[in-house]
């Protein structure tokens, strides 16, 4: 009797253990998912607001290159072909864009062309010099505000003082597209220029390069200190009170904020040593500071993976103590060590404040070639088009936004693979 | 007492304030094989590691008193830590070889000590070094494949080669077969008999038979103290101490 009643509770017992068992599966599963539905929705906001600067919108414009116009002649040097009168072949291709143009007509329809027009009449004809005293149909960079519209960006529908084009100008796109003297093609300007008050000819090289020349300041400042850092700390320095409180310190660096750091650069690399402001020098140490503890830690703890036997082994055959360290034991914990290298340096690519306390928030128009040349980085070339007026920056803070995106993720990839390849089992 | 290689006098072993070995005195002569046995913790791996000094890296570990190899006191601070090694190799319990090719861990140790001029010269070195291990027949082939490759015997006897190589007159072994199988083991301690007529070899061993088998001379220690040590035969079979009698009988350890 009082057998089954124990059997009885045992089973009731395990029922519950296991329908416990099955509601943490559960929880779990729902956690997994509700995370993998943010990430999708951010993925896919991105994505669908950011595609589109991939595109630009381009003209069919018909250019006279007349010598009278130009003030040129077919046997003129190229120094003397520098200097022609493009902005006078421009202003007449303008005037027979549309038939029968009003003065003022001219004024709209220039509206629609973007500033750049000019340098793209004048590379047409550098790279063909035989056009001369011919008529060209040339493709031109649209203006920005042609561009979201046919994009469906921005609005037709609203008053026509809250347009940017207005209903002359939105006849003359009508009356263009439907002349098929219109079309998107590929955006090359967004990879091949900096940025720009002018949203169809902004770019991002020039703050690619600038987080380039930035991550190779932290890389190349950063990790030799490291490394030196860890090997002493791990290997040679004796375990008293300065050393572990040099370790605390250190995980505690980790943590500091990193607009910390930027201040720290403000004061100090710029006020103090009077470096270069907005450059990549001076942005890469700073975030070379916020990187080092996060690379410290993970070398010494790969330092700590490296079974002791090897280095007693080297040891044991007569090998000094610097010997076995950077013979045995620092190849072998390198792995593990570039791999914590590389994810602080995907944290320094996304760091935003500290770049702003130094400076590298200034308006750049020009691709940097140099540490020591004013830049922006990626991160502040999103803040800064993010908080633009223009419609037509919102499409590229986005596509900036997938650029970093497939930067970090390409450094983690590298990461993934130096690990898999280089790492040893014993 | 000329022959004799090692000399330990009133050998005391600290780790922080826990006192490991009491007063360890003895005299290992040269060219024998000398095996310490005693049940775990009874500090013979400590002794072991003492005679090339491999307690100085753990931090807490002192040793006072006297050991002196060939005349010379080794337990000193002026003691040059890297010729000693060189002169004495060690061999692991854990087969150890370096993440390398089977020829540069046996490199390695004639190359830091410049003991070699040319590459072939260092090629001779590694080939005699492998044969007198008894593993050159084996890896001929492959010398450029790692030696973690290698079957857990086989990288015992790579890590002997790795010690033959820098030409030590002492090797010690501490437990050098407790993780191979019987035949790697029956291997090793044949390969034990015949460095023995070149080398002065210090095992630990956990096994009696083997102790038994490759030694001439044997010590017992038991809970940080030299129990007994004489000739193995004598020890095996006729010991003075009770505790030596109750310990190879199996009665405890």
């Amino acid at each position: 009797m009082n057998n089954s009643i124990a059997k009885e509770k045992i089973v009731s017992l395990r029922k519950k253990r296991s329908l416990e068992d099955m509601r943490f599966k559960y929880y779990g599963f729902t956690a997994m998912c509700l995370s993998l539905a943010v990430l999708v929705f951010l993925l896919y906001t991105i994505f669908s607001k950011g595609y589109t600067a991939f595109q630009k919108t381009i003209v069919l414009l018909e250019v006279d290159y007349n010598q009278e116009v130009l003030k040129l002649t077919p046997d003129s040097s190229d120094e003397d072909m520098e200097k022609g009168k493009f902005f006078r072949v421009k202003k007449q291709a303008l005037e027979n864009f549309f038939p029968d143009l009003s003065k003022s007509d001219i004024k709209l329809v220039k509206k629609l062309f973007s500033i750049n027009v000019d340098k793209e009449i004048k590379d047409y004809f550098l790279d063909n010099p035989e056009v001369i005293n011919t008529k060209q149909q040339i493709w031109v960079t649209a203006h920005s505000d042609v561009d979201q519209l046919l994009k469906g960006n921005s609005r037709r529908d609203v008053p026509e003082d809250r347009r940017k084009l207005n209903d002359i100008q939105l006849s003359y796109v009508d009356q263009l597209v439907e002349e098929n003297r219109v079309k998107q093609v590929f955006n090359n300007f967004f990879f091949t220029k900096a940025d720009s008050r002018h949203p169809e000819i902004a770019g991002v090289a020039g703050s690619f390069m600038g987080s380039l020349f930035t991550l190779f300041t932290v890389f190349i400042l950063s990790f030799p200190i490291a490394i030196g850092a860890s090997v002493y700390l791990e290997e040679f320095a004796p375990k008293n009170r300065i050393t572990e409180l040099i370790e605390v310190n250190i995980s505690n660096l980790a943590a500091v904020p990193s607009i910390v750091f930027g201040l720290l650069g403000l004061g100090v690399l710029l006020n103090v040593f009077g470096l270069p402001r907005s450059t990549p020098l001076v942005g890469g140490s700073v975030l070379a500071l916020m990187t080092l503890p996060t690379i410290i830690i993970a070398c010494r703890a790969s330092l700590k993976a490296v079974p002791p036997s090897i280095k007693e082994g080297a040891l044991a055959v007569g090998a000094t103590k610097t010997q076995a360290v950077f013979h045995h034991v620092v190849p072998l914990a390198l792995p593990g060590t570039l791999t914590g290298t590389i994810i602080g340096l995907a944290q320094a690519l996304g760091e935003t404040a500290p770049l702003i306390m130094i400076g590298m928030i200034a308006f750049i128009p020009n691709i940097p070639t140099g540490l020591t040349e004013p830049s922006a980085a990626l991160p502040v070339q999103i803040y800064l088009w993010v908080e633009s007026a223009e419609r037509g920056f919102q499409e590229k803070s986005a596509a900036a936004i997938m650029v970093i995106l497939i930067f970090l993720f390409m450094m983690n990839a590298i990461a993934v693979f130096l690990r898999n390849r280089f790492e040893r089992k014993w | 007492m000329s022959n004799s290689k090692i000399l330990a006098n009133g050998v005391d072993v600290y780790y922080g304030s826990k006192q490991a070995l009491f007063g360890i005195s003895m005299d290992i002569k040269e060219k024998e094989v000398t095996a310490l046995i005693g049940p775990s913790g009874c500090g013979k791996s400590t002794f072991l590691r003492c005679i090339n000094r491999m307690n100085d890296l753990i931090e807490i570990c002192k040793v006072s008193g006297s050991i002196k190899v060939d005349n010379e006191e080794i337990i000193s601070e002026k003691t040059d830590v890297v010729s000693l090694r060189s002169k004495i190799g060690m061999v692991f319990q854990k087969p150890n070889p370096f993440p390398k090719s089977i020829f540069d861990n046996v490199a390695y140790g004639p190359t830091i000590h410049g003991l070699v001029d040319s590459k072939n010269e260092l090629e001779e070195i590694v080939h005699s070094s492998l044969k007198k291990a008894g593993l050159f027949d084996e890896v001929k082939d492959r010398l450029n494949e790692p030696g973690t490759s290698l079957s857990g015997g086989q990288q015992q006897r790579l890590c002997i080669a790795r010690a033959i190589a820098v030409n030590p007159e002492i090797i010690l072994m501490d437990e050098p077969c407790s993780a191979l199988d019987p035949i790697a083991t029956a291997i090793i301690e044949e390969l034990i008999d015949e460095l023995r007529l070149n080398y002065t070899i210090i095992i630990v061993t956990h096994s009696m038979q083997q102790a038994a088998r490759v030694s001439q001379k044997t010590c017992f220690f038991h809970l940080g103290e030299l129990i007994e040590t004489g000739e193995t035969n004598k020890i095996f079979t006729n010991p003075d101490n009770t505790k030596t009698q109750d310990y190879i009988t199996g009665r405890f350890g």
